[in-house]
């Protein structure tokens, strides 16, 4: 339990190193390389393709393993379908990726120095998951 | 712009290496918006990876952008019904969709997830799209 606690805690501070470090953080950057047919900026593609290549590589090794070190299995989905649910949700997340350029991530990062942007745009974040969640459990 | 870059990619592997972990050590996906949900909606057992896990990225994010000399800081002048609206897109979509750039993006492609990749695929066309729109239509730049 306590390792578990310790390991998420290491996983955690590298992942916002390298959103702080490599400027997702500002949504400036961020909308810069979403505007593709305007100033395009392509320097987060550096950022995702790095991230992503180093997944594609590593999550070979680890998966090949029975289980993780800390804990009795992976904890991965299952599912295989491409659904509506999937998709449209990806298409409003998207919606709202563009309009601000925030994802979740660089969002709380952004709290972390107390960001006058990421104070708005993190409860309204919340309160769209809760939302979800009254629209899903009526 | 060269350094951009390298600092851009170095922190992209930072990332990636910060997945890499938290699968090889605890099993779990580096989801952002999936982490918070668990946090936001608690499960018995199942709150104290995901507190730890965002208080490191918080802590640390802040630790760099106050400390580190040039480091890219947030934008301060977007305008607040903006940020609000898209932050409830933001939270909804993620919960639909199960899962945000990090999920999907980073976690979901680096394990060859086809559901991962079309999401991905379907953000990306709805982030341009609603960029496009917003910096090119409605304000006639």
């Amino acid at each position: 339990m306590k390792k578990l606690a310790l390991a998420a805690l290491l996983s955690g501070t590298l992942f916002g190193l390298g959103l702080a470090m490599s400027g997702m953080t500002d949504a400036r950057r961020v909308l810069g390389f979403l505007d593709l047919f305007g100033k395009f900026d392509p320097t987060l593609m550096f950022v995702l393709g790095g991230a992503v290549l180093t997944t594609t590589v590593l999550f070979r090794f680890v998966l090949r393993r029975g289980s993780p070190v800390l804990a009795s299995s992976f904890h991965l989905s299952s599912l295989k379908q491409l659904d509506r649910r999937l998709l449209g949700g990806a298409a409003l997340f998207g919606i709202g990726w563009g309009i601000a350029g925030y994802c979740p991530g660089p969002a709380l990062a952004g709290l972390g120095v107390g960001a006058h942007e990421a104070l708005w745009f993190v409860p309204a974040m919340l309160a769209g998951m809760l939302l979800h969640r009254i629209v899903n459990h009526a | 712009m060269s350094s951009a870059w390298s600092t851009a990619l170095a922190g992209g592997v930072l990332i990636g290496l910060s997945a890499t972990l938290l699968l090889w050590l605890n099993g779990r996906v580096a989801g952002v918006s999936g982490i918070v949900n668990g946090v936001l909606f608690p499960k018995t057992g199942d709150v104290a990876w995901r507190a730890m896990f965002l208080a490191g990225l918080i802590g640390a994010a802040g630790f760099y952008m106050a400390l580190v000399p040039n480091a890219p800081l947030p934008r301060t002048d977007f305008s607040r019904g903006g940020l609000i609206l898209a932050g409830l897109l933001v939270g909804f979509g993620t919960r639909m969709g199960n899962g945000c750039t990090s999920g999907h993006g980073v976690c979901g492609i680096g394990r060859l997830s086809m559901r991962s990749l079309a999401a991905v695929m379907t953000f990306m066309v709805t982030a341009i799209a609603t960029t496009f729109i917003v910096r090119h239509v409605w304000s006639g730049g």
